[in-house]
């Protein structure tokens, strides 16, 4: 009896270590579909968005013709003649701001990048990089909120202006806030340019400076250029910002120096005012879908050009 | 070749002007702020509900409800940015389906913070009927920080030796198990590293808020998840260009941006000094 007991129990073991065993491999199984759905989470969520926005846009259609909205010049969803849905104004806006930062980050980040990748000492480097990075950090709506009381004032002093609200202000702005991106991405491609091509280049007597210029800067120019590409996204897509600081007048812009309105600040400002589910209310889903594709198109162009420049790294 | 060296001394002095430049830049924003609104600050303004209009009393709602709303984010996005993380780094092998999943992500986190508002809108507030609340302000920034967790965690999970995970497998253990036991005990740390920055910036977001839940003026704390809420980021935007009386109120735009400015990077601080000290111990 005792014996028949012993060999039941190590009987026992044995089915249950299988049992073990047998779970442990149902149990990774289990684990690694959740974490692949998980995964997919990711690509549902960027088809949800786009698919949310196309069918909430899709209605305003109904009632204001395709090419109207894109080519139209006026935007006035709320006259009471004749309801005007023309996106053109913003997006000369947006691009008119967007172009202005680049125009002023572009250079200084460049610039800010080579000296940390071929001037700096790797002291200076170590403490400079934390506080671009800390630029970074700062808030879009505190940057926004500064535009109003330092950079508007400024604008407007020096220009003589009424206020400084204007496509200026935000371009400024908007420089500071691309800048991080730029110089950071920069930097990388800066630094990863193989010491063979420096080396070389001042064995045949050029300067440090030729060398950073003529050589070092072509060599990582794709890398720079997806990193602009990468802060041209972020400037389009900027709303605090821009809808503080620029002045948001819904017109066709006529300088610099007056005030914009583009794409992010009209969404901003008329959908906390709009009823659900009317055509003004669809028709700001379509701005959104607008903003959606452009930054999809610059996101997709400077993420393939940094894709072919990891692969010829390599 | 004096030339030369006249031509290098000038162009290296543009790069340091350059980045002068762009620190000089960081050292008036932070300048600014700091001088004008130390003043601002006080118990009554951080523990005090604005009162008489707005233009007297403090921002307590304001910190309350930035504090809840970025809870909902932790909770959205930590554990399915990790979890993506995980999948990427040690279960995906390279294939169309990974090579979609990381094409998702890297446009995930280009999209504007302005459309996340409005997919929050139709998703959250309309087709979930979850109303203008904290919840709904939280996912939406919840889904926003979820490509910078997914990058931030996988980081960490990368910096793990293959090793680890080898001689796990070798003993007979699972992948799950191997995983559990030998990858994600040195990876978390890291991983948690790089959701605060991830956290520090939702907290400072306005747009994605603007339309899910954050209210302008609210005389009572928010009690649950469904109630509206005040922000610090959006009382700032108030305070500054929508109120009645902004240059009377500009002192205490000037405290709620700095209560704004030292949260976020006290956040960025804590992931910083954490990073230092787990590279320390993992070197020791």
């Amino acid at each position: 009896m005792i014996h028949f007991r012993k060999t039941f129990m190590e009987l026992n073991v044995s089915v249950k270590e299988k049992k073990r065993f047998l779970s442990s491999a149902v149990q990774d199984k289990i684990v690694h579909y959740i974490f692949l759905l998980n995964g997919i989470f990711t690509v549902i969520i960027l088809i949800g968005i786009f698919a949310l926005l196309f069918s909430t846009a899709i209605p305003t259609f109904k009632e204001v013709d395709l090419f109207g909205f894109l080519a139209g010049l006026e935007w006035n969803p709320t006259s009471y003649v004749k309801e005007q849905y023309g996106i053109v104004p913003m997006l000369v806006s947006t691009f008119m701001v967007t172009l202005g930062a680049l125009a002023i980050a572009i250079p200084i980040g460049i610039g800010a990048a080579a000296y940390l990748s071929d001037v700096a000492s790797p002291k200076v480097r170590e403490i400079v990089k934390p506080v671009v990075e800390l630029l970074a950090g700062i808030p879009s709506v505190v940057i926004g909120f500064l535009g109003i009381v330092i950079v508007g004032p400024f604008l407007a002093k020096v220009f003589g202006l009424y206020n400084g609200l204007n496509a200026l202000n935000g371009s400024i702005l908007l420089a500071v806030m691309a800048l991080p991106t730029i110089i950071s991405i920069s930097e990388d491609a800066l630094s990863s340019v193989p010491q063979s091509y420096d080396q070389a280049s001042l064995a045949l007597g050029a300067s440090k400076w030729q060398t950073v210029v003529r050589v070092k800067i072509p060599a990582a120019l794709s890398g720079i250029i997806a990193a602009c590409m990468l802060g041209m996204g972020r400037a389009i897509g900027e709303t605090m910002t821009v809808l503080m600081a620029t002045g948001c007048a819904p017109a066709m812009p006529e300088s610099f120096l007056g005030p914009v309105r583009t794409l992010t600040s009209t969404i901003a400002i008329e959908l906390g005012e709009v009823a659900y589910n009317t055509t003004h209310y669809y028709a700001l889903f379509a701005v959104g879908l607008v903003l959606f594709i452009i930054t999809f198109i610059v996101n997709f162009i400077s993420d393939t050009i940094l894709h072919r420049y990891e692969k010829v790294h390599r | 070749m004096k030339n030369k060296n006249v031509t290098q001394f000038i162009g290296f002095m543009f790069l340091r002007l350059c980045i002068v430049l762009v620190i000089g830049a960081l050292c008036i924003i932070l300048y600014d702020i700091f001088s004008k609104g130390l003043p601002a600050i006080s118990w009554e303004f951080l523990t005090e509900s604005p009162k008489k209009g707005m233009t007297e009393g403090g921002i307590w709602p304001a910190i309350v409800g930035t504090f809840f709303v970025t809870v909902i984010t932790a909770l959205l996005s930590i554990p399915l940015g990790m979890g993506c993380a995980i999948y990427l780094n040690e279960y995906a092998k390279d294939g169309k389906l990974t090579r979609l999943i990381r094409m998702s992500i890297r446009n995930l986190s280009g999209v504007p913070s302005i459309v996340y508002g409005l997919f929050g809108v139709v998703l959250f507030v309309q087709m979930m009927h979850l109303d203008t609340c904290i919840l709904s302000s939280g996912l939406t920034l919840g889904l926003m920080t979820l490509p910078w967790t997914i990058t931030a965690s996988e980081e960490a999970l990368k910096s793990v030796p293959q090793s680890y995970r080898d001689g796990s497998l070798a003993l007979g253990a699972t992948k799950w198990q191997s995983i559990q036991t030998n990858v994600l005990p040195y990876a978390v740390p890291g991983m948690l590293t790089g959701t605060i920055l991830g956290l520090a910036r939702a907290a400072g977001e306005t747009a994605p808020i603007l339309f899910t839940g954050a209210a302008f003026f609210l005389p009572f704390l928010p009690k649950n998840w469904s109630d509206q809420f005040m922000a610090l980021p959006y009382h700032l935007y108030i305070m500054s260009t929508q109120h009645h009386a902004i240059a009377e109120v500009r002192p205490l735009a000037y405290g709620t941006a700095l209560v704004l400015i030292v949260l976020v990077f006290l956040m960025n601080l804590a992931a910083i000094i954490a990073r230092y000290k787990l590279r320390k111990i993992r070197l020791e």
